[in-house]
């Protein structure tokens, strides 16, 4: 596996970027750039700053580079019976970790096992101002000073260049299995809160044409026991998962912009919004295919309490991501301005006044 | 200007929501981090969010300190008043505001107490995971400001990792929601920021938690170990072996026979150190992770492993480490709690170095740990009316945190900074963070009137520190990288 230290490059490029007012533009593997609005700027590669730092099985800890690929760090852990928590999608055989924590994008685990910011323990960065700089670290409790790594999560890029990422990983489950339970769309909402109520070892919940797709993982004994109360027929595609994950199932190919909806997990279909949908998470976040406009996507959403996001095939002039409010806007605007002063990176990635 | 002051909080708040004489003062002059005192022009009991609006916005307009203040159970003088300042309790706001069963969240008010979220909901087979010792008292604003973590932490995340929305007044007076009703947001991980940021950001005027189900059984292993390294030992064992237990907590001799004159439990006196270990799940999975448990525990040298053997026996064990701090509060005048969070590795090479320091020091410690995710809480303890005696605690207690960042750890893992570990934290940030931690605060806070002085310290503080101390390169193991 690669090894390669390009920090001090990467700080020298920043420098001087700073110096002549550059803005940069930068990528990892290059997979989620259908991801987000587009920023101006010269382009800076994160990817040969990549491998492994510290990786400690038994302290289920594991250090990295930002431009380390995602299937190398997969291919590491499953070698020890461990993974990510957040079941990265990877959108691209090139897909890096740095991108992957600055786009917050999560699998269809994550509402079970933790999300990306649910795994960042700690990260070395670049700010606006050229510096390197350490937060966090490797430990599972730290409340020393503001916490930074989370910020850096699901912030495109835009407050700083991730040099290094500190996770904290979990072990394999000893099983999982996946069964199919057939019903309506509504019915299958209610089931997921349900089941969600209930002490389960559920890793996944998928709605999608009349099936609820539920996946359990763990030990074996809670695996085999919650099989045994729940029922349904065994799902024997082992693509199934990965289709999700990887947008490669046959729902995504249909025609229109697709949406990301993020919603209250238990919000009944919403029906106002005409178009395909999937339901993930089950139910905090629905994939919607249509070719509605975008202001009515997002205040229908925004009337159940959700918030909507423009995920592909983006045509539309404003925002991508759902708009905030004035007062969010100016929180953005500071916080940006506390670690991004001269507006080198990513300038617009995330919204256009970021 | 006092007089000023006072007389316009009292038009924003009544006359009756205002503290002024001092013997109304002194309940709030600390918290539990009774060493550092002050007290400050007056107290703001507000009642509705448009009150805290108004307060701020006058004590923006007129630069007075606001330092926020839930139950006071803080471990690090958070709340520590500022003598030009003003203190503004939450203590009024202390209601559910709504439970959403189909989407397990609870809606509250910044004063309610964390046990009362579980409680409210319990009918309902719900609970809010985070657990902090003091839940009695502890109030869920505070725990958001401190990032409150608990023995079931391990399997269930800290504070942090259970909250999905807040809503907060910031220092301008405007109220702004972080966070969301779903479970994620768009935009900065702000919601993020402001949890564990010690009242330095903004005043947590409304919380959204997670809850879960409760599981169907919950059962406690009580190992006990002749020495520190086999225990140790015993929990690196279970982690690594894919156990994620519900809480796996360490008390060394010292801690159990102070808990045991408590409470009468039926600890074993004469250990050395005993594991309590929780596993929770159905009932199979439960069966299923004691026996791996036991097993583990045995190669790595048990000498007993009890099964609590009913709901009755398994809270009679944790009240014993429920009560570590009380308990060891009953067998010295004071104690001064650290909260050090090392990796889990290293947990038997530190406690002997506490072990050395303690000798070195002439003072006891008691150490519980939560040993899962090696968050330590050494308790030194010591009689704060000898003349000195509070500043060799404090050196001894600086010289424990050196050592946890020494092995990479932090100062601080769920009591925060507050202003207790100001000093250590120019040991285990550069001036370039530090700076990058002042800029956020001036990104919410432009005028520096929220708990100022407090959580992240000044460059010229830390170089005069510096000056007095050992630098990063000279503590031992110099090869292990800081990060
Ligand atoms: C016996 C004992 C056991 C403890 N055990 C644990 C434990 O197991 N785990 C743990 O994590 N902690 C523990 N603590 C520490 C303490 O209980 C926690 O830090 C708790 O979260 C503090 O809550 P509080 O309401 O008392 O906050 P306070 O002490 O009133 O305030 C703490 C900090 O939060 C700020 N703050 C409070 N409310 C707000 C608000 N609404 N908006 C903005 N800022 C606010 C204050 O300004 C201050 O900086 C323990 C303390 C004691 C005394």
């Amino acid at each position: 596996m690669l090894n390669l230290d390009n920090s001090k490059q990467l700080a020298l490029i920043v420098n001087d970027a700073i110096k002549n007012k550059q803005p940069l533009k930068i990528f990892g593997g290059n997979s989620k750039s259908f991801y987000g609005p587009k920023s101006k700027g010269e382009p800076v590669c994160v990817a040969e700053h990549c491998g492994v730092i510290n990786y400690q099985p038994e302290e289920l800890v594991l250090t990295v580079r930002a431009g380390t690929t995602l299937s190398e760090i997969e291919s590491i852990l499953a070698e020890q019976n461990q993974k990510l928590i957040f079941e990265p999608p990877h959108f691209g055989a090139k897909a890096t970790i740095g991108g992957a924590i600055s786009s917050d994008i999560n699998g269809p685990s994550s509402p079970w096992f933790g999300s990306v910011r649910d795994a960042v323990l700690g990260v070395k960065i670049i700010n606006g101002q050229g510096e390197i700089l350490h937060f966090g670290g490797e430990v599972m409790k730290n409340v020393a000073g503001y916490d930074v790594s989370r910020l850096m999560v699901g912030s495109m890029g835009t407050l700083g260049l991730l040099l290094e990422i500190s996770l904290r990983i979990l072990p394999l489950e000893k099983k999982t299995i996946t069964f199919l339970l057939e019903t309506t769309e509504e019915e299958a909402i209610q089931r997921c809160s349900q089941l969600n109520r209930q002490h389960l070892p559920l890793s996944a919940m998928v709605y999608y044409n009349n099936l609820l797709y539920i996946r359990l993982s763990g030990n074996i004994a809670s695996v085999n026991s919650a099989y045994k109360t729940l029922g349904g027929e065994l799902l024997t595609d082992n693509n199934f998962w990965y289709s999700i994950r990887e947008h490669t199932h046959p729902f995504f190919y249909q025609t229109g912009t697709l949406w990301r909806i993020s919603v209250p997990p238990a919000t009944p279909p919403i029906n106002d919004l005409d178009g395909h949908w999937l339901i993930d998470w089950g139910g905090a976040q629905r994939w919607f295919i249509s070719d509605m406009a975008a202001e009515v996507v997002y205040a229908k959403v925004a009337d159940v309490h959700g918030h909507a996001t423009i995920y592909r095939n983006i045509d539309s002039i404003g925002d991508v991501f759902h708009p905030l409010t004035t007062s969010q806007r100016h929180l953005h605007k500071m916080v940006k301005q506390a670690f991004d002063p001269h507006r080198i990176f990513n300038p617009g990635r995330l919204y256009a006044d970021l | 200007m006092q007089k000023f002051i006072i007389r316009s909080l009292q038009k924003i708040v009544t006359k009756k929501n205002v503290l002024q004489e001092r013997c109304e003062l002194v309940p709030y002059e600390c918290d539990a981090l009774t060493a550092f005192r002050a007290l400050p022009i007056a107290v703001v009991l507000a009642e509705t969010v448009e009150q805290i609006q108004e307060v701020m916005c006058f004590c923006q307009q007129h630069k007075i300190p606001v330092v926020s203040r839930g139950a006071g159970t803080g471990l690090s003088g958070g709340v520590l008043p500022c003598e030009d300042g003003i203190v503004l309790s939450l203590a009024k706001f202390n209601r559910i505001i709504a439970v959403d069963l189909q989407n397990r969240t609870a809606r509250v008010e910044p004063g309610v107490r964390n046990i009362s979220i579980s409680q409210a909901v319990e009918s309902d087979n719900l609970y809010y995971a985070p657990d902090p010792s003091s839940q009695l008292a502890c109030t869920i604003g505070g725990n958001v400001a401190e990032n409150a973590g608990g023995v079931h932490c391990l399997k269930y995340g800290l504070t942090v990792n259970n909250v999905l929305q807040v809503k907060i007044v910031t220092a301008k007076g405007e109220l702004v929601t972080l966070g969301s009703q779903a479970l994620d947001a768009p935009g900065y991980d702000l919601l993020a920021v402001i949890t564990g940021s010690e009242g330095m950001l903004g005043i947590i005027v409304e919380v959204t938690v997670k809850l879960l189900p409760i599981p169907e059984c919950t059962k406690v292993l009580m190992v006990t170990f002749d020495s520190v390294a086999k225990t140790g030992d015993a929990v690196t064992k279970i982690i690594s072996k894919g156990i994620i237990p519900a809480g796996l907590e360490m008390m060394d001799n010292m801690t159990i026979r102070a808990a045991e004159d408590f409470l009468h439990i039926g600890y074993p006196i004469d250990a050395t150190a005993i594991l309590l270990c929780e596993l929770d799940g159905t009932l199979a999975e439960v069966e299923q992770a004691i026996n791996e448990v036991s097993l583990l525990c045995k190669e790595a040298g048990a000498i007993e492993i009890k099964l609590a053997k009913d709901e009755d026996e398994r809270k009679l064990f944790w009240a014993g480490r429920k009560a570590a701090f009380p308990a060891v509060g009953r067998i010295s005048p004071d104690y001064y709690c650290l909260d050090g969070t090392i990796k889990r590795k290293y947990l038997a090479e530190v406690l002997q170095k506490i072990d050395s320091l303690s000798d070195e020091y002439q003072l006891k410690v008691a150490n519980v740990f939560h040993a899962g995710d090696g968050n330590l809480h050494p308790m030194v303890l010591y009689d704060a009316n000898k003349p000195g005696e509070f500043e060799r605690v404090e050196e001894l207690g600086g010289k424990i945190l050196e050592l946890c960042i020494a092995v990479g750890g932090t100062i601080t893992g769920e009591h925060g900074v507050g202003v207790e570990k100001l000093n250590h934290m120019c040991l285990q940030f550069s001036s370039g963070e530090l700076e990058q931690f002042h800029a956020l605060k001036r990104a919410f806070d432009p005028d520096g009137i929220l708990n100022p002085g407090k959580v992240i310290p000044t460059l010229h503080r830390c170089a005069e520190f510096g000056a007095m101390h050992v630098h990063d390169n000279k503590l031992p193991h110099p090869d292990i990288p800081r990060f």
